[in-house]
């Protein structure tokens, strides 16, 4: 009690006033520490994988020194892998399935997000809270009622079985920000077009899509990084190699070939990161709307 | 005449709301139609086996017969049940906190720098994010290799002795939490930083007019503002990271002897794996009462916020 009051006093105040600058040099000198620490720790794993997709067999399997460093750098793994007709299959494989999970979530979402937020009808408030709400139900929860499902359909060790469940994934969300991008337009806009005759339709791809762009992009890259990264669903439902994608592809296929493969190992990991890693990096303004869309629009 | 006019005048009286009412069953038609892709997924995919799973549930094993709750007891009963579903719980509630706390103290760092600085940092800072989970942790299960561990070495350096990370379960929780904290810190990160820069600087100006502490501005400014941001964050991170499977899948396959499953993990298990589907939908749907009520509060809290917006 008596310290708090004694910290009112003048002299306190003086103390702190004349010593603010110097707080402020040592809150930026704390600021960049920590975030120094954290960016070396974040950017470690990758860092170690590139490591050790330089390094040739005989130097991983030889296990001496510090494994941090590569002291004969080769691009063999990498040539390897490229040149794996497997690997150039389970490329194939997630492009295909990416490529068309990316079109059906895109066409479904901007139909439905600009149906729910313009065209008010019976129901649409009680179905954009259950889009919400599906996008939180987690795909460990479904996938072995839908491996009943698609096994039913004929479609397991498929990639179109895949290409058939991967939009429960990406559908909800991106329909969910798409309402919210859409909603923000402002009503005179879409008042004006009517006036003018333009039917719903025309609205929609004449006004809504290019004014609402910036969102669409967000919403592509959301389905394109989920659908690239999904693992729970092709582990379930696929277990021949030809119609593996990327990411059960180099998880079981190159840890079962060999286990001083290390080098291809990592190699194939960090081919298989590298398309969401490169579209983040060129868009990244967009990934990050779309990350924190969910939570702070619609 | 007059039954003329009458006539002209029923048929203008009837002719105005008929337009109207064709032009709003027009409009309802095609919203119909716009919603209908959306309403087949939601309805064939989501909401279909979700209730498929229930009735999966309650089959025998070579899913002839009905059994009731059979799987729910033979579950309850075993103790690899309830070694996953203290494993789900120990893992889930420790990871989000670390995230929070981590993302948290980063946004806040991230925040305190020019803003100059601040894209590159977080264009660093979220690449954990990005990569594909299964692919980033095979670079952390080569880390762990018992072998020719990385982590260990540089332990070595400050001599630190070897540890277990995958041999040993306790280290396995562990080496599972730092894996899917790595994962999830950077997603809270840029969560955080969005909500801190949404605070408006009116409000810091004020509380530093009366002569208000780092701590009280944090306290009665910043954590206020932020409050629906942190709670829906975390509640979504706690259903996500709950139901994860792709770590545990990668690092550990369970082991060593089941005890770092999951109920993912084990649901895959037992239904995929050990094809006793029934028992493995009976394992997953455990996690519906938890996931229900963490959605229900993420639900009230993102339309809490919307109507703060409006």
């Amino acid at each position: 009690m008596s310290a708090t009051a004694a910290n009112r006093e003048l002299p306190g105040i003086y103390h702190k006033a004349g010593s603010l600058r110097a707080e402020r040099r040592w809150a930026l000198w704390v600021a960049y520490a920590s975030l120094t620490v954290a960016a070396i720790i974040f950017l470690a794993p990758p860092f170690y994988m590139l490591i050790t997709s330089l390094k040739g067999s005989a130097e991983i399997a030889g296990m001496t020194g510090s494994p941090w460093l590569v002291r004969n750098p080769t691009l063999d793994n990498f040539v390897a892998i490229l040149t794996s007709p497997m690997f150039q299959r389970f490329m194939l494989n997630s492009l295909i399935i990416t490529g068309c999970v990316v079109a059906i979530t895109m066409v479904v979402s901007v139909l439905a997000a600009f149906a729910l937020a313009r065209m008010r009808f019976w129901g649409s408030q009680a179905l954009a809270t259950g889009v919400f709400l599906t996008y939180l139900v987690p795909d460990t929860l479904l996938f072995i009622p839908l491996y009943q499902i698609v096994g039913g359909l004929g479609l397991l060790n498929s990639i179109w079985g895949l290409v058939l469940v991967y939009p429960t994934l990406t559908v909800p969300f991106c329909t969910w920000i798409m309402i919210g991008y859409f909603a923000s337009i402002p009503k005179e806009l879409d008042e004006a077009a009517l006036i003018d005759g333009a039917t719903w339709p025309q609205m929609l791809i004449k006004i809504f899509i290019p004014v609402a762009l910036p969102g669409i992009i967000a919403a592509t890259i959301f389905a394109f990084t989920v659908s690239w990264a999904a693992f729970v669903y092709p582990t379930a439902f696929v277990t021949t190699p030809d119609q593996m994608p990327l990411t059960i592809g180099v998880v079981s296929q190159l840890v079962r070939a060999d286990t001083f493969a290390w080098g291809q190992i990592m190699a194939g990991a960090l081919m298989a990161a590298l398309p969401p890693v490169v579209i983040y990096a060129f868009l990244m303004d967009y990934y990050i709307a779309g990350l924190t869309a969910g939570a702070t629009k619609g | 005449m007059a039954a003329d006019g009458s006539l002209a005048g029923v048929a203008l009286r009837r002719g105005a709301p008929n337009s109207l009412q064709r032009f709003a069953r027009r409009r309802s038609s095609i919203a119909l139609l716009m919603t209908t892709p959306l309403l087949v997924i939601i309805i064939g995919l989501v909401a279909y086996p979700a209730f498929y799973a229930i009735y999966l549930s309650m089959l025998n094993r070579r899913m002839t017969e009905f059994v009731g709750t059979l799987n729910y007891e033979i579950l309850l009963e075993s103790e690899t049940f309830w070694m996953v579903a203290f494993q789900s719980c120990f893992f889930a509630i420790t990871a989000v906190l670390l995230k929070a706390l981590i993302g948290f103290w980063l946004a806040h760092m991230l925040h305190d720098i020019p803003d100059k600085g601040q894209r590159k940092w977080r264009g660093m800072l979220l690449v954990p994010w990005v990569i594909p989970p299964a692919l980033s942790t095979l670079g952390w299960w080569w880390m762990f290799d018992p072998s020719y561990s990385s982590i260990n070495w540089l332990l070595a350096v400050i001599s630190v002795p070897e540890v277990p990370w995958l041999g040993h379960h306790w280290w396995a929780r562990i080496a599972i939490i730092m894996v899917n904290v790595w994962i999830g810190a950077p997603f809270f990160m840029i969560m955080y930083l969005a909500a801190l820069k949404s605070v408006p600087e009116q409000l810091y100006e004020a509380a530093a007019i009366d002569g208000a502490t780092g701590f009280q501005r944090l306290r009665y400014v910043t954590l206020p503002m932020m409050a629906n941001i942190i709670s829906i964050t975390v509640l979504f991170s706690l259903i996500v990271t709950f139901a994860n499977y792709d770590i545990v899948r990668v690092l550990t396959n369970g082991g060593p002897r089941d005890l770092t499953h999951v109920f993912a993990s084990y649901a895959f298990q037992v239904g995929i794996l050990s094809g006793n589907i029934p028992r493995g939908a009976a394992v997953s749907l455990f996690m519906l009462p938890l996931l229900a009520l963490c959605a229900f509060f993420v639900l009230r809290g993102v339309v809490r916020r919307n109507k703060e917006q409006m």
